[in-house]
């Protein structure tokens, strides 16, 4: 590249090669650090998930993941989402099924979404097939406001809440029998209602609601499948490795 | 501040970006992220670290072209540069921990347009060589990590009880909700900023008066 200390004004064509050689080096640069970082990126996401799921479904020990498409229930395979083409698909409704150690099915857990007071809550419940109830629930990500906002995260009379959140079917498998709302503190007098922390009502508010939309949308499908999931057989499992040569 | 036109490091060149020209203390820069970010000292550590880590690196390569960019043109090449590293940073905490990657939300982002950064380009990588740059930076970026450490600490232990995470106080503590909440930003650095001028002026006040006997002394001013 040419020096330019004396002149006034460099040339346009100094100008050009400057910015270009400068942007095509952070260019690659930045491709680099993605290479390199992109692996541990998405390891961090798969255990930030996971540990999700245990925390939602605490006697879990293994887990898998499925969606319902087109009336139908498959295994889904995680590194072909990796690719981001999967996930604008919105009929798709993706969950994750939580066994323990004898393969009995312990719960389902799904991502639910919805806006709170700075940016969306993205959480993570679990559903307890058996009492057909919520059981918890874990924040993926938010931008609440500290000390106030993220109580939903500590406050110990909102988490009790979760210990049996009513979110039985109506009789006819469509809907819920009950949308889960979230109520003002100290009003909650049904199993279906959600007792807001005071001081942090929208972020309470959009865990109820974030639940009660992904509740209505996943549940209702999910219930023809439940007793397929019920326990890990073959047919569910994730085809183990091919290469199962005599030892 | 006389401009040093010489090219030998001292202890000065250092120390300088910690104390007597502290971004934060002193120059008053970069006030979004410590306003922001500071309500634990963690978040307040890896905001510093990663706002150092831009300082560094955008400096050094800054310094090292400094001769090849044209005036011009100067602004958008520093822009592009420390973006790069921006977005490097980006990934890496990204890579180290996600739970912190959400801690600092927009903020590692904004990392861009944190005017400390870009005046430390401007100001002093452009005209000085790249050791005496890297000295002068990582002075610069430390005393950014110390004030917003300084105000982390404050605001997560009158806030949160806490420090780093640890319960300090007892139960009985009823945390200052406020102190977490960007008001409280104002307040602390407001009295951080407060007990910095005082130790200024009292340390002028010193020398002038230890000064007077100096020059009586010696005969020099």
């Amino acid at each position: 590249m040419n020096q330019h200390h004396s002149p006034q004004r460099a040339s346009s064509l100094s100008m050009i090669i400057t910015l270009g050689v400068v942007a095509m080096l952070s260019g690659l640069l930045v491709v680099l650090t993605w290479q390199l970082t992109l692996a541990p990126i998405q390891e961090n996401q798969r255990i930030m998930i996971e540990k999700a799921i245990f925390q939602v479904i605490p006697k879990a020990t293994q887990r898998r993941t499925y969606q319902i498409k087109n009336n139908s229930l498959t295994a889904y395979d995680s590194h072909k989402s990796n690719t981001g083409k999967n996930k604008k698909n919105n009929s798709a409704l993706l969950f994750y099924a939580a066994y323990d150690d004898q393969g009995q099915l312990k719960g389902i857990a799904a991502e639910a979404a919805a806006q709170g007071y700075a940016d969306m809550v993205r959480l993570l419940y679990g559903y307890d097939p058996q009492c057909q109830c919520i059981r918890g629930f874990s924040v993926i990500k938010m931008t609440e406001t500290p000390g106030l906002g993220d109580k939903i995260l500590t406050d110990q009379a909102f988490l009790s809440n979760f210990s049996a959140l009513d979110a039985r079917l109506d009789k006819a498998h469509n809907t819920l029998a009950h949308r889960i709302v979230t109520v003002k503190h100290g009003s909650k007098k049904q199993a279906w209602e959600i007792d807001a922390i005071s001081g942090a009502t929208i972020t309470s508010k959009a865990v109820g609601k974030a639940i009660n939309q992904g509740a209505e949308q996943l549940l209702p499908r999910l219930y023809p499948y439940l007793s397929q999931l019920q326990t890990l057989n073959a047919s569910t499992t994730k085809p183990s490795h091919n290469k199962k040569g005599k030892q | 501040m006389p401009i040093k036109k010489d090219n030998s490091i001292t202890a000065d060149t250092f120390l300088d970006g910690i104390w007597k020209e502290n971004p934060v203390f002193v120059m008053l820069l970069g006030m979004c992220p410590v306003l922001a970010v500071t309500n634990s000292v963690s978040n307040a550590l890896a905001m510093g670290l990663a706002t150092t880590f831009v300082l560094l690196c955008s400096s050094g390569l800054i310094s090292l072209l400094r001769h090849l960019i044209p005036k011009e043109v100067r602004i958008a090449t520093y822009i592009v540069i420390i973006a790069t590293f921006v977005t490097i940073t980006d990934y890496v905490i990204q890579a180290v921990s996600l739970e912190l990657y959400n801690a600092l939300g927009a903020f590692i982002q904004l990392i861009v347009v944190n005017c400390m950064i870009l005046g430390r380009a401007e100001a002093y990588a452009s005209k000085h060589h790249l050791l005496k740059t890297i000295v002068n930076s990582l002075g610069m970026g430390l005393g950014f990590t110390f004030a917003l450490l300084c105000l982390g600490s404050v605001r997560e232990l009158l806030g949160n009880g806490s420090l780093l995470g640890y319960a300090i106080f007892g139960d009985s503590f009823q945390p200052w909700v406020v102190m977490v909440l960007p008001p409280g930003g104002f307040i602390v650095l407001g009295a951080w900023l407060l007990l910095f001028n005082w130790l200024k002026e009292r340390k002028i006040n010193n020398t002038q008066h230890s000064s007077n006997t100096f020059v009586k002394n010696k005969g020099v001013v």
